[in-house]
């Protein structure tokens, strides 16, 4: 078992109240596995990748053990975590691309980060330069700034940067979001060499964008409003949704060859519901057309048929 | 930041009451804002509470203080309190007329040129750049030299049109990444003219910037000032802090050992611009929350 | 009732302006009444910059933009402001569009001080809640309201029936819906659709194929500020013939078909862009026409 995680409640501190970005997630990867990390802005999925690495100083978390490879993850303790970030576990977050030091040549801030972890940049270099090849840059990119680079080249050499020492995750957090179509491609297609050639063991790819999860995640867990939702293979969730979120939200996406005239689609009507005061019970509720009575009570997330996952009543009847 | 957050965040009513929350959490801020309103407290009411005028003889001469002058009397026989206090009212009044001159000029050219862009721009900052090289310092001598500065207002003025330059030269960079924002095109979309544009989508969201530029400009202006009048060029007939110094300095004091008259007024001033620029580095961490350290 | 001619855009960079950038060349179109035109391209690709240039927010340094007949680019202030009351924009961010200062309601009072000053209250509150049912809001949720309290969607909507205040015959729709949630911005792209029935032409820009696909009736697929395929919507999707077009095509994500799984991966090489090539447009077919090099056009 590669990644366990267990009943995490994060939440964020404001002058308001707390805010519950997290509340309750159980599920685990195993080795090897890309899983998908779906689901709308505000759902949580971004809060459960950097509470992984302990990423943000404004979370809390609340409750809950995360164990990777069997040892148990420090989340509360910024500087126990230090060791493992970079080494264990690895983060690719959201904006990377844009958050590079433009005053900076790639290869001097490489070198930064290496000697912070105690790894001589020298040593790591062959290995460098033979990572870089294999997803198309040459070395000089080493000796650049940022600018100099486009959008997909400098999300290439994120990703090869936060691998580097082959981590047992990979957490990459809308890594393709800001990519034209066609870079895109070729950033999700590097990812999955990445776990095939073993560079890095699992990878929680997080995105919006079920589409793209669909092409490079073994399996899909979606969420809403802070809690889990459904998992289930990339397939399964695509063909044969149980959650009617899930439904509701695959019905709402265009696809070339759906077009207004012949076929109107609709979304789903409602907001997701404010995470500073929930509501008690499925927090799908409001917007749910199944919604019954049982639904006052907070669904679990339980297996429904082996390797799926989903929380609703109606499913799991 | 995603949807939880934003729900989380108060809007602009809910912000100003966050505002005042770090502002009054900020060190910097509550020093340097007690330290300028003691001294402005002292320069309203002090005068008040003597009976002598800075400029009347008749005091023990040379005297250090006592009870009879609290702050002790200058070399010639003058009361060194009544000439602090009403220095302090001249500080003051100098600094907010020459901020007001100076921040006016600033906001009108900068805002214009970086709004309006094209010739119009490249002119004005034209004319910023040169008044921003001309040694402020040296044309003031001069100016004042030959012109007898009579009164605080035109020393005022004077000091107001020439420390705007970089007033002018900040709103404009400001300016211009604010009009690429989206409700300035809908602005010009639903066909509001230039005026009213810069006065209501733009200058309301550089208001904490504008702030801030006033409190700058009024530091430098009771400092500029402060030097004026040092070097015997401001209004002579107006008692003002660096004239208190100019007169301790010519009359040997610092030799003499009449600490009493020299010293105050350096802490005045000292003391009102530190104040004011420390405040201003509370206020930049308060109105921007990436400099905060919580 | 639109028409783009040659319309070329080239910015001044870097120091003394001395360096150059053409962001758009020689893009030509048509959008008719009820017409929805889909401009789809890359970033870089010039798209935003065409919508501004046909909203008059930049001026174009090359070929002419007539809507009905006048020319964009010479319009003083007066007309300005008669041509803001049949054409209007609404763009990709929200949340940007709303000063955030004020209340939304002053995105709609400015239209009714510039344009409706006639009204009176009564009859502009009717008109207030015509516009806001017609892009189903309820007044009661969205008037009085701070740009934060109410969400992507809600704001997108408000812009549209502000622009349906003034009775408009054309909108530039840029990237409306990119950063709304995916379970609500397929109503409001339904709205644009609503919008083309009342005989509103609209120009759709957007990134997203499958969005394109979904509500327009013509897609010009726009690279590096040039124009590589034109025409009917059925017809460039379905018979995709510029190699770009094609590339595109083919990398897109789809839901129910993985990458490779068809032997056109090979089409998705993307080809490289030569800026000294002169092309021309090539009619291939009734209402579809692809950019071939100037030489080979025979």
């Amino acid at each position: 078992m590669s990644l366990a995680v267990d009943n995490l409640r994060v939440y964020y501190r404001t002058l308001r109240g707390d805010v519950r970005a997290l509340d309750g997630v159980t599920f685990t990867v195993a080795d090897e596995e890309i899983m998908g990390l779906a689901g709308e802005s505000g759902c949580g999925k971004t809060t459960l990748g950097k509470s992984l690495i302990r990423l943000d100083g404004r979370m809390r978390v609340v409750e809950g053990t995360v164990r990777l490879d069997g040892v148990e993850l420090p989340l509360t303790a910024d500087g126990a975590m230090n060791a493992f970030r970079f080494r264990e576990v690895s983060i690719v977050p959201q904006y990377a691309m844009s958050a590079l030091n433009p005053i900076r040549k790639i290869g001097r801030m490489v070198s930064e980060v290496l000697d912070s972890r105690g790894v001589s940049y020298d040593e790591t270099l062959p290995e460098l330069s033979r990572r870089l090849a294999l997803v198309g840059l040459d070395d000089s990119v080493l000796e650049r700034y940022p600018i100099e680079l486009s959008g997909g080249m400098k999300q290439r050499v994120v990703m090869v940067f936060s691998t580097l020492l082959n981590p047992s995750l990979l957490i990459a957090d809308e890594l393709t979001s800001a990519l034209d179509v066609s870079t895109q491609k070729a950033v999700a297609e590097m990812l999955v060499e990445f776990r095939d050639r073993g560079f890095v063991k699992s990878m929680i790819v997080i995105s919006h964008d079920l589409s793209i999860l669909y092409q490079l995640a073994d399996t899909i867990l979606v969420m809403y409003a802070g809690k889990l939702v459904e998992k289930a293979s990339a397939s399964e969730i695509t063909e044969d949704p149980r959650h009617p979120y899930t439904q509701l939200l695959l019905a709402s996406l265009p696809e070339v060859g759906v077009r207004f005239a012949e076929q109107r689609l609709s979304g789903i009507p409602g907001r997701p519901p404010s995470l500073l005061n929930p509501p008690s019970g499925c927090r799908f509720r409001a917007r749910c057309p199944l919604a019954f009575e049982k639904c006052a009570e907070d669904p679990p997330f339980v297996e429904i048929e082996p390797g799926r996952f989903a929380a609703c009543w109606k499913v799991s009847a | 930041m995603d949807a939880a957050e934003s729900r989380a965040d108060p809007g602009p009513r809910g912000q100003r009451f966050e505002l005042l929350h770090f502002a009054f959490h900020n060190s910097k801020l509550v020093i340097g804002l007690t330290v300028v309103l003691a001294f402005l407290l002292l320069a309203i009411v002090g005068p008040w509470l003597t009976d002598a005028t800075p400029f009347e003889f008749g005091h023990p001469t040379g005297q250090g203080p006592s009870s009879e002058n609290w702050l002790g009397t200058t070399a010639p026989g003058q009361d060194v309190y009544a000439q602090f206090v009403h220095g302090l009212r001249s500080s003051f009044i100098v600094g907010a007329l020459a901020a007001c001159v100076a921040a006016g000029l600033g906001m009108a050219i900068g805002f214009i040129g970086g709004y309006l862009g094209g010739a119009i721009d490249e002119i004005l900052s034209m004319v910023t750049n040169i008044v921003l090289v001309i040694p402020t310092l040296a044309v003031l001598i001069i100016v004042s030299a030959y012109l007898s500065v009579g009164s605080l207002t035109s020393e005022a003025i004077l000091i107001g049109l020439t420390s705007w330059p970089w007033a002018a030269r900040a709103i404009r960079a400001q300016t211009f990444s604010l009009r690429a924002r989206e409700f300035v095109s809908l602005a010009r979309l639903s066909g509001q003219g230039t005026t009213k544009v810069i006065v209501q989508e733009i200058a309301p969201n550089m208001s904490s910037y504008l702030f801030l530029t006033f409190i700058l400009l009024f530091g430098g202006s009771v400092l500029t000032a402060a030097t004026l009048d040092f070097l015997g060029l401001g209004p002579s007939q107006v008692m003002s802090l660096g004239l208190m110094m100019n007169t301790a300095v010519s009359n040997a004091a610092l030799q003499l050992g009449l600490w009493w008259w020299f010293i105050p007024p350096g802490i005045g001033i000292t003391a009102i611009v530190g104040g004011l620029y420390v405040m201003n580095v509370g206020l930049d961490e308060v109105f921007n929350p990436r400099l905060r350290s919580t | 009732m639109l028409e783009l001619d040659g319309v070329t855009k080239v910015f001044k960079t870097g120091m003394f302006g001395r360096a150059e950038l053409t962001a758009v060349s020689g893009v030509s179109f048509a959008v008719q009444p009820g017409e929805v035109v889909s401009l789809i391209g890359e970033s870089g690709s010039g798209k935003t910059t065409v919508g501004r240039m046909i909203l008059r927010l930049t001026r174009a340094s090359g070929g002419t933009i007539t809507f009905d007949g006048r020319d964009v680019a010479n319009l003083g202030r007066r007309e300005l402001r008669r041509y803001y009351a049949h054409v209007q924009g609404v763009f990709q961010d929200p949340f940007s569009s709303y000063n955030p200062v004020f209340k939304v309601d002053r995105v709609l009072g400015m239209i009714r001080s510039n344009y409706l000053p006639g009204l009176s209250a009564s009859e502009w509150k009717t008109q207030l809640r015509t516009s806001l049912e017609a892009v189903s809001l309820e007044p009661a949720d969205v008037l009085g309201k701070y740009p934060h309290q109410l969400s992507g969607g809600q704001l997108q909507r408000l812009l549209i029936a502000r622009a349906l205040l003034l009775d408009i015959k054309f909108l530039v729709a840029d990237e409306i819906i990119s950063m709304l949630d995916a379970s609500t911005r397929i109503d409001t792209l339904n709205l644009l659709g609503d919008l083309k029935e009342r005989g509103v032409g609209i120009l759709f820009i957007t990134h997203d194929l499958s969005l394109g696909n979904y509500i327009s009736d013509k897609t010009l697929i726009l690279r590096h500020g040039r124009v590589a395929e034109l025409g009917a919507t059925t017809k460039v999707f379905g018979n995709p013939t510029h190699p770009y077009t094609r590339a595109l095509l083919a990398s897109v994500p789809l839901l129910h078909r993985k990458w490779g799984a068809d032997a056109d991966d090979v089409a998705a090489e993307m080809p490289a862009f030569d800026p000294t090539a002169v092309e021309t447009l090539v009619q291939i077919d009734d209402d579809h026409f692809v950019a071939r090099p100037a030489e080979a056009a025979s």
